[in-house]
């Protein structure tokens, strides 16, 4: 059962920062007389750490729909709480902070199946915020504490404190239905009461290692028995660039299902043939030996790992099978369609967060209605221009360092052969050892995935320079798709992955992915001239990392399994044709 | 006092200063070694709220485990899931009935076990609870820790159910939330990882009717063992929820046909307890104990529950006046041959 706010109990003082400040009295009291400067210190950290986690700690009031807690990420306002907060809100809720005041907020992004929700507070931008840390350093005895608002008891607006340790780590805990699952998710024995949901979990530093959503309530009633659930703050990092992207974000499928073999070997039990795993070669009975750069040993493993990835990312996978070890880049796919998943997040089937939550239906604080946009597919559109205009700016810092005209990419092949790339507004041509093949800029591009046997490298390349040069306002349809992994290396050592910047535009009767680094260097297209193929996947990376700027030196091209061309880049010959 | 406040302030981390060397010194470490010797243990339930998995501890390194008598026992094909994942076959060696305690076997060597730590505790002892609670760790997943103090020391005054727990000594009363489904046979034990007790089956408090949070105390865990190991603690008596038929008290109530079907006495074995005591067919049963019940289902519970060796009383209405029979000290019933 899901820990959900609607809790309507009067209003009680008792506080279990009441205990708290117990010790920090008797501790006082004490140290008149003589005590280990070493427990004065734990003593002052542990102070230190609450506060911390009080001031980042969020008091939701959902008016008539409850309410629950959040915490506060950035600076700027962004919180995160659960999705089952917000689930029934309308687009505005009522905030309140350890400073005793209120602050309207609007719903951002929704990811239904792993309940989580961000918000945006609005009025200040030097909000205390918590600082995510990595969850997998998490061990089981480990301090933690939850600051929240359970039984909406924070009616002066300061948190609740409870205490505890971590029980336990890695913990799967099953969804309702399709939704609301908590994979790897960490277990604490801290109270976790109704109203505690979507409020933060820290460790002995006041850092943020998860957020709070759930407990075993069974036989007990719905109060807390000793057993708390938080969604991984690994898991919100992974979550927080579709959150911000106002998108209905959706979580990871393989197109594929496990089981334990009678030998304990997690294998492959079905699977879907117009998955991308079974493109890439997946097949029954094959043994999971490790998904995303985490080793799988169980079922409940599997899906631990499976459970915190958002759909869309492409993530190592190694297999066992006929004795042999493979490991395979796979593509996931979406648990939900996006009907579905619309009609999960809000009732509505076109995807307007709420049925309640349509602006008509309630008036909303001119703050709130001046940062939320409806549309299908969103929760709030209005922050994926914010995020889009935000990417549209990094790409515009380095776009004077580019030249302006028709651009050349020369160089030689990984086989020494020579290849001559040109690109224009007016036409695009590549020369390779097999042909010269050309695309005719303003015609359909899903008509020509040239070179062939590429899947479209020409038109991503005729894409990747309109987005550079033009921004993407010109690239056809755009909006801002989240975050993405920098590469799958990212994954290699398990932790949190370094995640860069994905746009996404519809152009043309193509769909391409454009993933974008901080410093505005476009590193990688994904092409699809088919929604259900395999992509044209382009690879862009430079010798020079500080070269900022400059043309990328090399250029890698795969299409599935199958490398199609490794492009080294003279640097002399690139740049504007004279 | 200055030790006490070490306690209060920082928890485990005070454990460095009285670690031996060797052992574990972190409130991490400790949690991590004291697991290992926690096993998840899956029988029969799964059904109308029973759940069909408990804790166990193992006490010897050649396999031996505690657990809580319960009805997950109830079962041939007890497994065990050591904290390492391996999945084992368990066999029941023997029942403590009093204490309700279990003593299982799995076909394993050089495992860590836990060595009871005789000497009782006083209230304000820090505790860690390990268990299986709520079935949350499976495979290789390592048991819940919970952290806690020993409130009090007092004697178990407790109810299952109709029935009144067998155990009446002294448990560790806890102040967290230990005693949930799944977490009967699980082990409590100190900053040090030493077992200080096994956490009991789930039972409200006689008094107040809440759920008890609490441990049987180590050396009623270690007598108890040793006594199911010697043969000598009793019968393996039936662990079912209704252990007892009314048939063997000699009581045949009217064909139970309705929701709720009048208890009425439909006839009486002669020669049988029910016979001895005086019942009569006609009678209509009102009471098993201090306990009202009005349908031929409630009977068959309520006698159900009353413990083995507790007598059988039963009140009665004949002819519009209340009448009490005791039917003597409920038979104990041998549920393996």
């Amino acid at each position: 059962m899901i820990a959900d706010m609607h809790a309507n109990l009067p209003p009680n003082r008792i506080r279990v920062v009441a205990m708290l400040v117990a010790v920090v009295v008797v501790s006082t009291a004490v140290c008149q007389a003589e005590v280990d400067p070493t427990v004065i210190e734990a003593q002052r950290a542990r102070v230190e750490a609450i506060r911390r986690g009080s001031n980042a700690a969020v008091s939701i009031f959902a008016g008539e729909s409850g309410g629950g807690s959040g915490v506060l990420l950035t600076p700027d306002g962004y919180a995160a709480t659960n999705f089952h907060v917000v689930q029934s809100s309308g687009p505005a809720v009522t905030c309140g902070l350890a400073d005793g005041r209120l602050y309207d907020a609007v719903v951002v992004g929704v990811d239904p199946t792993g309940d989580l929700a961000l918000i945006k507070l609005l009025g200040r931008d030097d909000f205390p915020c918590a600082q995510l840390t990595d969850s997998d350093d998490v061990q089981v005895g480990d301090f933690c504490f939850a600051a929240g608002n359970p039984f909406l008891l924070a009616t002066d607006l300061r948190p609740s404190i409870s205490a505890g340790i971590v029980s336990g780590v890695h913990r799967y805990q099953y969804p309702a239905g399709t939704i609301l699952e908590y994979a790897d998710c960490l277990q604490v024995d801290a109270a976790i009461n109704p109203g505690n949901s979507g409020g933060g979990l820290f460790d002995a530093h006041g850092r943020l290692i998860g957020v709070n959503g759930r407990a075993s309530f069974e036989k007990r009633g719905r109060v807390n028995v000793g057993a708390g659930y938080a969604i991984s703050a690994n898991q919100v990092r992974n979550f927080l660039g579709g959150l911000r992207s106002g998108r209905l974000c959706d979580h990871a499928a393989l197109g594929a299902t496990v089981s334990t073999s009678a030998d304990g070997r997690v294998v492959v039990s079905d699977i879907v043939e117009s998955s991308d795993a079974w493109r890439r070669g997946l097949r029954y009975d094959d043994e999971i030996v490790s998904l995303a750069g985490r080793p799988v040993r169980t079922v409940n493993a599997f899906k631990n790992v499976l459970g915190t990835l958002p759909a869309g990312w492409q993530v190592p996978l190694v297999v066992r099978s006929g004795g042999r070890r493979r490991e395979m880049l796979v593509r996931l796919e979406a648990i939900h369609s996006p009907a579905t998943l619309a009609k999960l997040a809000g009732g509505s089937e076109d995807g307007g967060p709420q049925p309640a939550a349509t602006p008509t239906a309630r008036e909303l604080p001119a703050a709130v209605r001046e940062r939320y946009e409806h549309r299908a597919g969103f929760a709030n559109h209005h922050f994926n221009r914010l995020e889009r205009d935000r990417v549209a700016a990094a790409l515009a810092a380095v776009r004077d360092a580019q030249p302006a005209g028709p651009w050349v990419l020369a160089g030689r092949l990984a086989s020494g052969a020579e290849f001559r790339i040109e690109l224009s507004d007016a036409s695009a041509s590549i020369d390779l050892p097999t042909g010269t093949s050309t695309v005719a800029v303003d015609d359909e591009l899903d008509r020509q995935p040239v070179p062939p046997g590429s899947g479209g490298l020409l038109p991503a390349l005729v894409l990747w320079r309109r987005l550079v040069v033009e921004g993407p306002a010109a690239v056809g349809r755009t909006i801002f798709w989240g975050t993405a992994p920098r590469t799958p290396a990212t994954f290699a050592a398990g932790g949190s992955a370094d995640l860069v910047d994905v746009l996404e535009s519809s152009v043309a009767g193509v769909v391409a992915r454009f993933a974008v680094a901080a410093d505005g260097r476009v590193l990688a297209i994904d092409l699809w001239c088919q929604p259900d193929a395999d992509p044209c996947e382009v690879r862009l990376s430079w010798e020079d990392a500080a070269a900022i700027g400059a043309m990328p030196t090399r250029i890698d091209v795969r299409r599935g399994d199958v490398p199609f061309a490794e492009l080294l880049v003279d640097p002399v010959a690139a740049g504007a044709t004279p | 006092m200055r030790h006490l406040l070490v306690l209060l302030v920082v928890g485990g981390l005070m454990l460095a200063a009285t670690a031996v060397a060797g052992e574990p010194t972190t409130l991490q470490q400790v949690a991590a070694v004291a697991a290992r010797k926690v096993v998840k243990i899956y029988g029969a339930g799964g059904v109308q709220g029973l759940e069909g998995y408990q804790s166990g501890i193992i006490i010897s390194s050649d396999g031996r485990i505690a657990t809580a008598l319960s009805t997950v026992l109830d079962s041939d094909g007890l497994d065990c899931v050591l904290d390492d994942g391996r999945r084992f076959e368990a066999r029941l060696i023997g029942v403590d009935p009093r204490r309700e305690l279990a003593v299982l076997a799995i076909e394993a060597v050089d495992l860590p076990a836990f060595t009871p730590r005789e000497e009782r505790v006083t209230a304000g002892t820090r505790v860690l609870a390990i268990s299986n609670l709520f079935g949350v760790a499976v495979g290789d997943e390592r048991a819940s820790v919970q952290r806690g103090v020993v409130a009090a020391v007092v004697p178990l005054e407790a109810r299952r159910g109709a029935a009144d727990a067998p155990y009446t000594g002294d448990v560790y009363v806890l102040d967290c939330t230990t005693n949930n489904p799944g977490s009967p046979g699980g082990a409590v034990v100190d900053s040090q990882g030493r077992l200080l007790g096994i956490l009991g089956k789930e039972l409200r408090a006689t008094a107040s009717g809440i759920w008890l949070n609490y441990a049987l105390p180590a050396d009623e865990l270690a007598r108890g063992c040793a006594a199911i190991l010697a043969g000598t603690a009793g019968s393996p008596l039936a662990t079912s929820a209704t252990p007892l038929d009314l048939r063997s008290l000699g009581l045949v109530l009217v064909p139970d046909l309705l929701a709720r079907t009048p208890p009425f006495v439909e006839s009486v074995v002669p020669g049988s307890a029910a016979a001895q005591a005086g019942l009569r067919p006609d009678d209509l049963v009102i009471a098993v104990g201090s306990r009202a019940v009005a349908s031929c289902d409630a009977v068959q519970r309520a006698v159900g529950g009353v413990p083995e060796g507790d007598a059988v009383r039963l009140s009665l209405i004949r002819g519009g006046v209340i009448v009490e029979c005791d039917l003597g000290p409920r038979p104990a019933e041998v549920k393996r041959p």
